[in-house]
């Protein structure tokens, strides 16, 4: 039997809430002092469990502030879990909210080469495909503007045609594919089930029910960090529609 | 006699893991060379990008400052020491170079926040990126300081050669602090301005314009708690008096810089996955 790709198993992510982000030293020293410090917690992921094959299409269904982001960042490694345990096998990529991250002050070259460099793609990589990539967001003209003076769409754009010339084993996408206008969305669509039907096992966020419905294999339902359902994409998809109608 | 050995056997033990640990950061860093280089690049971009004068600013900056320096010190106050204008500009290069290195690398997390939460990557690149280009910086002012040296008609001898040991400790200890300071400041955003309190206090007691001579034997011993000053002094015993310094002298160099280092990476291993919760 072939070695399952992921596996998660009774993950849970706890966050830390409260305005610390604002919190300055001298408010922690003072606070302490009082003996009024105090950090709220908050479980983002309750006691996941789950399993992919290699090939499969995960998609992850749920409103805003399920857990779904959180889960990706689990699994591609920026978090770790607070409970649980996971194993993830093989090389990971991972396109997650893609516009943000770019540096205004820098020519679309320069940005171009800087967010290959931390996807992992070596400089030879890159300067064989940098035309690609140019091409393939429709960027050749604006080749030497600065990046702050390109509309968001076209800066999506360039994201995603930087990222999608990986190709690994397992893929990562939180709301890439709704990217830029009609017709680059056709194309990344395109590009994206290419890499898909490479062998690639994808976890795909997206608010676009229609788009799961179409690519995916299975289907994951978080609510509030839990698992509500996991398993074949029509029934749930079909339940989740209704939950949505409900909820207007 | 238990006890006696395992006594022994913790501190070799910390520094395996110690060096273990910095081996696998070197690797990471082999791992990553690309984007090490890129960013190194995109810092020197964005410094010098659209400004007239573009590096030699870097150059200019220190030696206004040193202008300045001199002429109220020894128009206004008349210091009649030999080859002051040296004695000020080795204390002025080397806290100029801590300055900027620390408060440069206490941005580097922080600035790249957008990145550290979406892309799993080794995050001590982005400061050790701000502290190469520090040091590119540094390196500018330090061909400066030794035609200063010429100029000014300081006795060249072979002691000068040993430049090199402070210079290193410095950056190994500009590194430590930087990953201290860093950290810091994604905990606590007030960081930045007690840290420009601390930098100016740090200045009035490394002794940059004045000489610790007035003092007794012991204020002038109580002078090397400062990192800073240990650094600078050993740089003007082998340039302004061609001497060697003492044994303790050189401990004290590597000590400061090792111990920063050490404190730095502890923290880092630590909080490695907690600065997301704070960005």
């Amino acid at each position: 039997m072939a070695k399952k790709k992921i596996i998660v198993e009774d993950v849970s992510v706890r966050y830390i809430l409260g305005d610390f982000k604002e919190t300055s030293l001298k408010d922690v020293i003072i606070q302490k002092l009082k003996g009024t410090y105090q950090q709220k917690e908050f479980w983002a992921v309750k006691n996941v469990s789950f399993q992919l094959d290699k090939g499969e299409l995960l998609g992850i269904i749920g409103s805003n502030g399920a857990g779904k982001s959180t889960l990706l960042k689990v699994i591609s490694g920026i978090m770790i879990p607070t409970t649980g345990k996971l194993a993830v096998n093989g090389t990971l990529a991972s396109l997650l909210e893609l516009g943000s991250g770019f540096d205004g002050e820098l020519t679309i070259k320069e940005n171009t080469f800087l967010r290959g460099a931390m996807l992992g793609y070596t400089r030879e990589f890159m300067e064989k495909t940098y035309r690609d990539i140019l091409e393939f967001a429709g960027l050749e003209e604006f080749e030497d503007r600065l990046f702050k003076q390109l509309s968001s769409g076209m800066k999506s754009r360039l994201a995603f045609s930087i990222a999608c010339l990986v190709n690994p084993e397992i893929l990562i996408l939180d709301e890439v594919l709704s990217v830029g206008d009609g017709a680059f969305r056709q194309k990344s669509e395109k590009k994206m089930i290419e890499i898909i039907k490479g062998g690639a096992t994808t976890l795909l966020v997206s608010h676009s029910l229609s788009q799961i419905r179409r690519l995916s294999t299975k289907v994951m339902w978080l609510d509030h960090g839990e698992l509500l359902a996991f398993g074949d994409p029509k029934p749930i998809c079909d339940e989740y529609e209704i939950f949505l109608k409900k909820q207007k | 006699m238990v006890n006696h050995i395992s006594e022994m056997t913790i501190p070799t033990d910390w520094s395996v893991a110690f060096v273990n640990l910095i081996r696998s950061g070197v690797q990471k860093i082999k791992k990553n060379q690309f984007l090490f280089e890129e960013l190194i690049k995109r810092d020197f971009k964005k410094k010098y990008k659209r400004t007239i004068l573009g590096m030699f600013w870097s150059i200019l900056n220190p030696l206004l400052q040193l202008a300045v320096m001199a002429i109220v010190f020894t128009k206004f106050f008349g210091r009649g020491m030999d080859h002051y204008i040296i004695y000020l500009f080795s204390g002025n290069l080397f806290y100029s170079f801590f300055k900027d290195a620390t408060s440069s690398g206490m941005h580097s997390l922080m600035q790249n926040a957008a990145i550290i939460k979406k892309i799993n990557l080794p995050k001590y690149i982005f400061l050790l990126s701000k502290e190469v280009s520090s040091c590119i910086n540094f390196g500018l002012t330090l061909v400066i300081y030794f035609l200063f040296i010429l100029i000014d008609g300081v006795p060249l001898t072979w002691r000068i050669l040993l430049i090199v040991y402070p210079i290193l400790f410095l950056i190994i200890f500009n590194i430590g602090f930087g990953f201290i300071l860093s950290a810091l400041f994604v905990l606590f955003k007030d960081v930045q301005y007690l840290y420009d309190v601390f930098t100016l206090l740090l200045m009035y007691l490394s002794a940059i314009f004045y000489t610790i001579d007035a003092f007794s034997p012991t204020v002038q011993k109580l002078f090397y708690l400062n990192p800073v000053y240990s650094y600078i002094s050993y740089v003007r015993k082998i340039v302004l008096y061609q001497t060697v310094p003492s044994l303790e002298h050189h401990l004290l160099c590597a000590f400061y810089a090792i111990a920063a280092l050490i404190i730095g990476c502890l923290i880092y291993k630590k909080l490695n996955y907690k600065f997301l919760y704070y960005m």
